[in-house]
């Protein structure tokens, strides 16, 4: 090869292959026209993110006044009126939801990170939590209708918070899970060297070392579930009072809301629902941003 | 010898000071670690028997309807609680056509956009920024999705699609006019909401093939793309494969965007633009004011549903756990 192209060279041709990096190039040219289109189209999926952020502030801004926060959803054709229950509503079954899913994930991601191991069982609760991941989310809503709106014979907050609750389980065990696993050996094997049981490892070190972790798994999975409309149509249902402390009493939400106000042919209840899903936008991102900034706090070991 | 002395004299001393904090556990904390121990496997096994509760409810109150309308329900097209008769075959269709066509979709623009932020084209900043960029489309609800839609999306699309449907009405993917809601918003709306999922994994995926494949590409001349196309795809396909059904997965149980986009008409059609309906559509519409055994049957569109869905997420679980295994040697 060597011989036969210095050969070429020697008889004054071109090499057939040049390193030059030259634009008429037909292969070099290829590469700029797709990496062109290809940062084109990145750009363009970024598009929809900040034309619906534009449509929130443009459309959702105008109302935000102490009045909507204050004030309760108005009935069809009525002017003025707020979201105050449906924020209400939405902090209730949130918090009922935490309620339900912390222990229960937190538990089960003790177990996995600590007592689990790779047994059978650890990984058939595992493959079970990303079934759950997987599940469309309506049927949560479908699970806590039968085993809640059946049995009691009404729609409540109660069945809201289950059905939201199935959702963040998951989640929470499966972060909770590996912020356990982060923590350094070391600091076990030292508790552990110093007689404490292997509970007390866990509850008296491990556990307060990976509580960013956790926290930042349970804000995460409480933002994706307050945006979750499916499991509370049918639930939760809606309320146009507010929230009394009955949890067997259907609760308003703002992500219900703005379902049903999304079809209204009242101009007003339409602004509400735009000023809601900028109130739930905003509620969301708020606990992203929180969650995000709790991981951040590095610590050395 | 001398190292034992020592260390005998530096514990009697240290005996001498304070007594040494480390003990043996007493009876009351040898209990305690047992109950711990105990309570962590009842909530592991409790995340277990969560998911089995899902299935058997949902079983429970779909066997009615599943012994009534047996196979035919899958294979007739009528949604009339009065008359007690329910098919669902419009919402399966409807269901895995919106899903494609946010996958085509979605799924391209998806891994356009993880190739061009796994492979060096931009400045590390600008990466990692539209990276937070395209998490926050995922932080959207996509019922403000759905609101976006109707709103914004669809009077925007309205004229395009009737220019298509006006002149090239003979292909039937624009053999209807655009009036509202309808198959293609749905599908858009779809596509953006699986672009976060898609773009996440198959960009892992391309990040984690080995840097010296692409550099021993480059020593042979290859051009940018050439090394994309011949050696990091190739070598992620696996990866990007996996990402494809997942969000395939996601699009197929999305419900609020498509309940509200997708126009709820028990029909079905190839056109973009003609209404239609899907089965989590069909949920989330009938449920609130459903009674007797239009539940049932409910229940009945919910086992399909999920059973659809396991299926895929299944198998994308399992070609990623295959090519995170194949790739482990070369690393």
């Amino acid at each position: 090869m060597a011989s036969a192209s210095s050969r070429a060279l020697g008889a004054g041709l071109k090499p057939r292959v040049s390193f030059m990096y030259s634009l008429g190039e037909p292969r070099t040219l290829l590469s700029i026209v797709l990496t062109v289109v290809a940062v084109g189209l990145s750009v363009i999926a970024l598009f929809p993110l900040f034309w619906v952020l534009w449509m929130l502030l443009s459309r959702g801004a105008a109302l935000v006044s102490p009045m909507l926060f204050l004030e309760l959803t108005p009935g069809a054709g009525m002017v003025g009126g707020g979201i105050g229950n449906a924020i209400v509503g939405t902090i209730v079954v949130a918090l009922l939801a935490t309620g339900l899913s912390l222990p229960l994930g937190f538990l089960a991601g003790v177990y996995l990170a600590e007592y689990g191991g790779n047994t059978k069982l650890s990984t058939s609760v595992r493959f079970a939590a990303k079934v759950l991941t997987g599940m469309p989310s309506i049927l949560a809503g479908v699970f806590a209708y039968a085993s809640v709106v059946v049995v009691t014979g009404s729609f409540s907050a109660l069945a809201g918070g289950v059905a939201m609750a199935v959702l963040m389980v998951p989640t929470v065990m499966l972060t909770s899970e590996q912020a356990l696993r982060g923590v350094p050996q070391k600091m076990k094997l030292a508790a552990l060297g110093l007689g404490a049981t292997h509970a007390e490892t866990v509850l008296k070190v491990v556990v307060p070392t990976a509580m960013p972790g956790i926290l930042t798994g349970v804000m995460l999975a409480l933002a994706r579930a307050m945006g979750e409309t499916a499991p509370l149509l049918f639930t939760a249902l809606f309320s146009d009072y507010w929230f009394e402390g009955d949890l067997g009493e259907p609760v308003a939400s703002l992500a219900v809301l703005i379902y049903n106000f999304s079809g209204s042919p009242f101009e007003n209840q339409v602004q509400l629902a735009w000023a809601a899903s900028l109130v739930l936008v905003a509620m969301v991102l708020v606990l992203n941003v929180v969650a995000q900034i709790v991981t951040r706090r590095p610590k050395e070991y | 010898m001398g190292d034992a002395q020592v260390s005998t004299v530096m514990i009697s001393r240290a005996e001498n000071v304070r007594p040494s904090i480390s003990r043996a556990p007493t009876a009351w904390q040898k209990q305690f670690d047992k109950a711990f121990r105990g309570l962590a496997y009842i909530f592991g096994l409790a995340v277990l028997a969560l998911l089995g509760a899902i299935l058997f409810e949902v079983m429970r109150h779909a066997r009615t309807a599943m012994s009534e309308y047996g196979l035919s329900f899958l294979s007739t097209s009528v949604w009339d609680a009065n008359s007690s008769r329910f098919g669902i075959l419009p919402q399966i269709l409807g269901t895995l056509y919106t899903s494609v066509l946010g996958l085509l979709i979605g799924g391209g623009l998806g891994i356009t956009v993880a190739l061009v932020l796994s492979q060096g084209f931009l400045d590390r900043r600008i990466e990692l920024l539209m990276k937070n960029i395209i998490e926050l489309l995922a932080a959207i609800p996509s019922v403000v999705y759905g609101l976006w839609g109707i709103f914004a999306l669809i009077p925007a699309l309205r004229p395009v699609a009737n220019w298509f449907h006006e002149h090239l009405s003979f292909i039937p993917f624009f053999s209807t006019r655009l009036s509202g809601p309808g198959i293609l918003p749905a599908s858009l709306v779809l596509s953006i909401m699986i672009l976060p999922t898609v773009t996440a994994i198959s960009r892992e995926a391309m990040a984690a093939v080995p840097k010296r494949l692409a550099a021993a590409a480059y020593g042979l001349g290859a051009t940018r793309w050439e090394v994309i196309f011949r050696v990091t795809i190739p070598s992620a396909a696996g990866g990007i494969f996996g990402a494809l059904v997942l969000g395939f997965g996601r699009a197929l149980g999305e419900t609020m965007a498509l309940a509200m986009l997708v126009g709820n008409a028990n029909v079905f059609g190839l056109s973009l633009f003609s209404p239609g309906t899907t089965l989590a559509a069909l949920l989330a519409n009938h449920f609130p004011e459903a009674g007797g055994i239009e539940v049932q049957a409910l229940m009945y569109a919910a086992v399909v549903l999920l059973l659809i869905t396991l299926i895929v997420n299944a198998l994308g679980s399992l070609i990623m756990m295959r090519t995170t295994a194949g790739l482990k040697g070369l690393s």
